[in-house]
């Protein structure tokens, strides 16, 4: 029985089923990890910015907050007004949750382990797939603000399904230019680490993406526009600072999870920072060079195990700085209003946006 | 005649309508405060130090040969507000410690759960026998545990002379007269 097991994790079948088991494990314990911890660096950076302390008690430094943190709220009671529409009430925070470690997926987070490529799943489709469940997330938000049968709630879960149609335009748009640019990549010219790296992959997929910019320089200096728009709809994606309208904790006195208590509200939070930590690893893959650096032949794929772990290391930094960034950039700028934001995105971005493909396709064909 | 002000907005210009001002602004003034001593106090460490003057916990002290001042006059008793106070007089036939306290209180217990701090029985002491000392976290596991006796209250409040010194005073003029207060 035992040696039968042992066979077939021997057969190509075997050895895909073990490999993407073991990379769904390691991503998904690091995704929690950067979960947990985004919030305790959340909550220190807006103490130190208001010249406080933050949690410093559990723990040196206050290290340990997130275990804290997590046994309160599994074990605060999980109470269900009996006002709601029970089944949405129950469904939306998975909802809210799920497409944030689906998008994890084709995120390649590393070049080579071995012979392995560093990535869950090596989708053809790529940067289509993820457009494809990132928008899904509203749905959680939007059913949360549905089922609660409350006001505010409600006016947070309509104000979600407005900033995503503003929004997801723009940002599928400023990706077009980004794949222009990189599909004049010649597979053929390159050295063997990568003819293996990128073996059966075609335009779209992200691995592209990052070899293009490993060999040529990073695209947010080839694509700035793309880059600006990009990150201003990545704001409004993950409901993050200047666009939180759904939740806008003044006004709406926390929004769509209002009538959420325990671990529920728990998972609407654990859902934000983990649709945060996709974006930001998205992000680094499209437009900061992904696993890459150029110093070091840092920028070929990993040779050995070290270089390999190397560039996961790189890569988890990179987004370390994203995450920073978004974090701070929630204690630096007041939200935008509802009108000014839905101005920014049908009237600004994406004009901005199209142009930018235009001048893109223009310059590129000038240049071939 | 409505009375009208127009106030004139000026246009934002181009630099300033994409966003950039208030970017860099906002980002000098978090790093700022980022670095700034931070004002938070680690309570139960360090602690604050209240100003002269502070009501905190009304304490009874003793004089300064050690003995209760208190005479159980009750005047505390009948002014406090909420009724925090209850003081059981000795009645007669108590003995005597010491000359001049005869009618020291039995028992003499505050109510902390039920004190407002609002100081009229230090106020209204004609002894100067209690004061609002400069505890202001009380904390017990019980409410019995948050009745204060007597000698909790003497033990918390020590020897302390108001500026006056009535009772020093006293004692001078006992002595000066022969007698042994």
């Amino acid at each position: 029985m035992i040696q039968a097991i042992i066979d077939w994790f021997g057969t190509s079948v075997g050895q895909f089923t073990l490999f993407s088991a073991l990379k769904i494990l390691g991503v998904f314990s690091v995704v929690m990890f950067i979960v947990a911890y985004a919030v305790w660096v959340e909550r220190r950076v807006a103490a130190f910015i208001q010249d406080r302390c933050g949690p410093n008690r559990v723990g040196p430094f206050g290290l340990l907050q997130p275990a804290a943190d997590a046994i309160k709220a599994f074990l605060k009671e999980d109470f269900t007004p009996a006002h709601v529409r029970k089944t949405y009430y129950w469904l939306a925070p998975a909802i809210v949750m799920i497409p944030s470690l689906l998008t994890v997926a084709i995120i390649p987070f590393g070049s080579l382990l071995g012979s392995q490529k560093m990535v869950i799943a090596d989708l053809n489709v790529g940067i289509l797939y993820t457009f494809g469940i990132v928008s899904l997330g509203v749905y959680g938000i939007v059913l949360a603000g549905y089922a609660a049968r409350s006001k505010y709630p409600f006016i947070g879960g309509i104000r979600s399904s407005a900033q995503m149609i503003s929004y997801e335009i723009a940002m599928g748009m400023a990706v077009v230019p980004l794949f222009l640019i990189a599909c004049g990549l010649d597979v053929q010219q390159l050295s063997a680490g990568w003819q293996e790296l990128l073996e059966g992959t075609s335009s779209l997929n992200l691995n592209r993406l990052v070899t293009w910019q490993a060999v040529n320089g990073w695209l947010i200096f080839y694509a700035p526009l793309s880059f600006i728009i990009f990150l201003a709809a990545m704001f409004a994606e993950t409901n993050r600072m200047p666009f939180d309208l759904p939740e806008s904790e003044q006004e709406l006195a926390g929004g769509y999870n209002v009538e959420y208590s325990s671990m529920k509200f728990a998972l609407f939070f654990m859902g934000e920072y983990a649709n945060m930590t996709a974006a930001a690893a998205l992000m680094v893959t499209l437009f900061l060079g992904g696993w890459s650096l150029p110093v070091a032949g840092l920028d070929q794929p990993g040779a050995t195990v070290w270089a390999g772990l190397l560039h996961i290391g790189i890569f988890l930094a990179k987004m370390v700085v994203i995450i920073f960034m978004v974090i701070w950039v929630r204690w630096m700028w007041p939200r935008f209003r509802y009108d000014q934001l839905m101005d920014l995105g049908w009237r600004r971005f994406i004009p901005l946006a199209l142009a930018n493909i235009v001048v893109t396709a223009v310059v590129l064909w000038v240049k071939s | 005649m409505i009375c009208q002000m127009v106030i004139k907005r000026r246009k934002l210009n181009l630099w300033e309508r994409l966003y950039l001002p208030a970017i860099i602004g906002g980002f000098k003034v978090t790093v700022r405060h980022f670095f700034k001593k931070k004002v938070t106090m680690q309570y139960p460490e360090e602690k604050w130090v209240v100003p002269a003057g502070y009501r905190g916990a009304p304490y009874l002290v003793k004089d300064q040969d050690g003995r209760t001042k208190c005479v159980s006059c009750q005047l505390c008793e009948f002014v406090c507000p909420p009724k925090a106070i209850r003081i059981t007089p000795p009645g007669p036939g108590g003995v005597p410690e010491a000359g001049n306290v005869e009618k020291a209180p039995k028992e003499f217990e505050i109510n902390m759960l039920r004190c407002i701090f609002c100081g009229y029985c230090q106020e209204v002491c004609p002894e100067e026998a209690i004061f609002l000392m400069k505890d202001y976290s009380l904390t017990g596991t019980s409410r019995a545990e948050m009745i204060y006796d007597k000698e909790k209250l003497l033990a918390l409040g020590g020897v302390h002379q108001d500026k006056i010194e009535k009772w020093k005073h006293k004692a001078l003029e006992a002595r000066a007269q022969g007698m042994e207060p």
